[in-house]
């Protein structure tokens, strides 16, 4: 009685030694490392050796050099070490490359090999910056819109339909007519070239006028894009900031998640992540002449715009968009190549450089301005409702001449250096195309992380050494065995977390300890039962036996309502209840297994087949 | 070494009307003090800062609050946090200031009047709407869980079990939330996660003991439906005691070394703990009993599903 066959020893056996195997990195441990990669493509041949020169240079001594999922990876032995060599390398390698700090497992190569990987530490254990941003789609669907009536203002003009006015009101474009031939017309040559758009008739009021709408389909596929580019631009900004494994990630539909592990100047990662700004590129209207009467009488022409630069004076600008932020792939300062003075260099996608060329083709010589819009957003209480109010700020910030037809990739001239930077800066900061707000934020500095770690870790080991004393001075021999079961538990849910990649979070070590506590309830209800059978004056071996066979039922019943708990816990879905829902439910699985087979296999294997007159429980 | 050398008899369900003045008056309190004092809900609920910075050496809170005041910040509230080198800054959502911007400035502002090189620590920020929407969802995935474990209860074991069990959960979770009321202690989102825990664990009592009835009823041919129920929580009694003992333990030592940082959290499962035992011994079962259980209730349950149930 109470033999296992051969397999189930080894089946217990096998998932032990797997389950060490997945938490030995964790024993290692991560060393300081700068991390190595390209902005865009792969490291070339022989960067390793470029990377070693760089710290013979410089008196530094890497521990170690390897190359991991297309990044080259230098492990240091201090932070300090790690910091210098950042500075050297960067500086070195240039622009092209991404140089960032990082932590590495410190693992040998054949545990890396088995694909063990080092539990990977969350913000609250290692300190970094956690922010929850909301993209405001109202504005993002309404700067689509303004494209569009541009796009109609000229399509009309160019079918010579004359139209009274084209305005945006409220999600809606509307174009009055002064009668309904010509705005029959109108409706004859728009209809079918904007897939995207419901056109509508309306007689009303003193003008017959058509109302476009965007369609249910056009209005959602724009709000993706929108936060789609968001993201890339957010992951482009994050780049510039030199940090390892940064998560820019969409969370639900208009939010997204940015997570930058171990970062220290977080006033800095803010303003680059805050700033909320969109660009767009008009022509400019008019005389300098123009302007001042402009801004003194306050009329201005139909087909234009009063703006201000940045020192004040205003200008005049074209009501027509010729290109927006959004249609920007790329800016940087950068020299002239014959003259050699600063200049800034724009890349165009295809639709802003078809429509850039086809403006500039009639304009050479003409003046075409930037204008930076910034977006503000302000929470504020207006009859005890909280109400976003949003503020918009427009600025032209650069006026130059039309030299040439421009496309896909130009130069804007005339710059000091400073300048050529500052505009690149703007230029791709702009590329943002829908406002976006920090609507939850959470820093954790790096001080605060250690003292998380130290306390976390201090807890679970006082925790588990009462409990693993408590256990073998009241269960005895049977104790142990509990006290065995519950250390390989412990090793089991690292290696599970471990072998996921999971985050681990204070919650999650929370989580572990909280399993600590209840993963014995297994071996409690086990042993009751024992020792109920025992005085109830049956043999030791059926006693063993029927302990485990009645408690299975009540355990299981017990941990699946309790994992039904962590479950809902997962679902509610933040960040530090979520790592606690985590390794609360690998830990009642993994205590499963642990508490009933492990368990049991030990008691077989001491016990079992014996003929015994009593046993220490 | 034996909690109870042999099965103990005491006699709780003869004791059940103490039981539930007792209950009723924790209830009671409990309902009075969060409708009077209400709850302080911490900012992940209601939008807002929390910006706990450290010093180097003690610092006095009264210029920091008054240099928080004269900056603008007059509902600042400063606090220490866990010791004297650290302050905790909470301040309510505000008009007109981007949210990035006002962690720095405050910290800014402390280096400046203290002359003290202060070193953030941590900084929270909830928007209004987020703190919002995390009450809501946290309100329904307590909701949820109850429903999903009475729905699982009632499957399998009977439904007037559920209604017990569910009962007994609204018992503890009315009376953690009290004490956080009754303490002010803030209540946060790792709160609320530990509520959802002492649910799953405070349920894990109950439902042994009630295993522990449904098998008594088929073995125990004799006896009125009170001594049947009487015997289980007896018979369970060592266990119940020792699991809450070695969860005590440890969740003793993540309240007294986990740090300030989960404290609240740690607070919530030590109540939880305390409030689960009790509620397992003393209200879930006799709130059975109340609930009109007989011997023939149990009967064609076990005849249904004699394949799956005849392992206990």
């Amino acid at each position: 009685m109470n033999r296992y066959p051969l397999w189930k020893y080894l089946l217990v056996l096998a998932i032990l030694v797997v389950g060490a195997i997945y938490a030995l990195p964790n024993v290692y441990g991560q060393a300081a490392a700068v991390q190595v990669s390209m902005s865009n493509g792969d490291l070339p041949d022989g960067i390793e050796h470029r990377v070693q020169d760089i710290l013979d240079q410089n008196g530094l001594h890497a521990e170690s050099m390897r190359r991991s999922q297309g990044t080259l990876l230098a492990l240091f032995g201090d932070d300090g070490a790690q910091r210098k060599a950042r500075g050297a390398i960067k500086d070195a390698l240039g622009d092209q490359y991404v140089v960032a700090l990082n932590l590495a497992s410190a693992a040998p190569a054949w545990l890396r090999d088995l694909g063990g990987r080092p539990l990977n530490l969350g913000l609250d254990l290692r300190g970094g910056v956690h922010f929850l941003l909301e993209v405001d789609m109202k504005a993002a669907l309404k700067a689509s819109l303004e494209q569009k009536a541009g796009d109609i203002r000229r399509y009309l003009r160019e079918q010579d339909i004359r139209y009274r006015g084209v305005t945006l009101e409220d999600q809606r474009i509307r174009v009055r007519f002064a009668d309904a031939g010509e705005r029959d017309k109108a409706v004859d040559a728009l209809d079918g070239r904007y897939r995207d758009l419901n056109f509508d008739t309306e007689e009303g009021g003193s003008n017959p006028a058509l109302v476009a709408q965007m369609t249910q389909k056009a209005a959602q596929d724009e709000r993706d894009q929108a936060l789609e580019q968001n993201i890339t631009t957010l992951r482009n900004r994050v780049n510039e900031l030199g940090i390892a494994e940064p998560v820019v990630q969409r969370q639900g539909q208009s939010r997204i998640v940015v997570q930058l592990p171990g970062v220290q100047d977080t006033t800095r990662a803010k303003e680059i992540l805050g700033a909320t700004a969109t660009l767009e590129f008009r022509l400019v209207h008019g005389t300098p002449g123009d302007w001042q009467q402009a801004e003194q009488s306050g009329d201005v022409p139909y087909d234009a715009r009063l703006y201000h630069r940045r020192n004040g004076q205003p200008v005049l600008l074209q009501r027509d968009v010729i290109v927006t932020g959004d249609q920007i792939e790329d800016a940087a300062a950068s020299f002239d190549n014959r003259t050699g003075t600063p200049v800034v260099v724009v890349n165009l996608d295809s639709a802003g450089a078809n429509h850039m060329q086809e403006v500039t083709a009639q304009h050479v010589g003409d003046q075409m301005a930037v204008v930076y819009i910034e977006n503000k957003v302000h929470t504020k209480k207006i009859n005890g409702k909280e109400v976003k109010e949003r503020s918009r700020t427009e600025q032209v910030i650069n006026v130059a001449t039309i030299r040439d037809v421009l496309s896909h990739r130009f130069q804007i001239e005339g710059l000091g250096s400073q300048e050529a930077r500052n505009l690149a800066l703007l230029l791709r900061a702009g590329a943002l195309s829908a406002p976006i707000e920090i609507v939850q934020e959470r820093t954790i500095g790096p001080s605060l992380g250690q003292d998380n770690i130290n306390q976390g870790f201090m807890s679970v080991v006082v925790g588990l050494a009462l409990v693993l004393v408590l256990m073998a001075l009241y269960y005895k021999a049977f104790g142990l065995v509990a006290d065995m079961a519950l250390l390989a538990n412990i090793a089991l849910i690292v290696a599970v977390l471990s072998g996921l990649q999971a985050t681990l979070t204070l919650p999650g070590i929370a989580g572990i300890v909280l399993t600590v506590g209840m993963a014995v309830d297994a071996n409690v209800l086990i042993y009751e039962r024992i020792r109920e059978e025992l005085r109830a004056g049956n043999s030791v071996q059926s006693s063993i036996h029927a302990g485990y066979d009645k408690a299975f039922g009540t355990i299981a019943d017990a941990n699946i309502t309790t994992l039904i708990a962590a479950v809902v816990l997962f679902s509610l879905g933040t960040g530090p209840v979520k790592g606690f829902a985590v390794t609360l439910s690998i830990g009642i699985l993994t205590s499963m297994f642990t508490a009933i087979m492990g368990t049991r296999a030990i008691v077989n294997l001491v016990y079992g087949g014996r003929r015994l007159s009593r046993i220490s429980i | 070494m034996d909690l109870f050398k042999f099965t103990a008899e005491f006699q709780f369900v003869a004791h059940r009307r103490r039981a539930f003045i007792l209950s009723g008056m924790l209830i009671l309190i409990s309902i009075v003090s969060i409708a009077v004092q209400g709850l302080k809900l911490g900012i992940d609920f209601t939008g807002g800062y929390l910006i706990e910075v450290g010093f180097d050496q003690a610092v006095q809170l009264d210029p920091i609050r008054s240099a928080l005041g004269d900056a603008g910040y007059r509902d600042a509230q400063v606090q220490h946090f866990g010791q004297p080198n650290d302050v905790l800054i909470r301040i309510a959502p505000r008009e007109g200031t981007s949210s990035a911007q006002l962690s720095d400035d405050v910290v800014a502002l402390l280096g400046k009047s203290l002359e003290l090189k202060p070193d953030l620590r941590r900084v929270e920020f909830v928007g209004p709407q987020v703190g919002h929407e995390l009450r809501d969802k946290g309100g329904l995935a307590l909701l949820l869980a109850l429903m999903m474990i009475l729905v699982y209860v009632a499957f399998r074991f009977e439904k007037r079990f559920a209604l017990g069990a569910v009962a007994a959960l609204i018992h503890d979770v009315t009376i953690v939330v009290g004490v956080f009321s009754l303490v002010r202690a803030e209540f946060d989102l790792p709160a609320l996660g530990a509520i959802l825990a002492v649910i799953g664990y405070s349920l894990n009592d109950t439902i042994v003991v009630f295993d522990r009835i449904r098998e008594n009823f088929r073995r125990q041919r004799r006896g009125t439906v009170q001594e049947v129920t009487n015997d289980a929580i007896n018979q369970t009694l060592s266990r119940t005691v020792m699991t809450s003992l070695t969860t005590l333990i440890v969740v003793l030592a993540l309240l007294f070394l986990g740090g300030e940082a989960i404290f609240a959290f740690a607070f919530a499962l030590t109540i939880g703990i305390v409030v689960g035992t009790y509620s397992s011994i003393f209200v879930a079962s006799t709130l059975l009993l109340a609930t009109g259980l007989s011997r023939q209730d149990m009967m064609p349950v076990q005849k249904e599903n004699a394949g799956v149930d005849s392992r206990p």
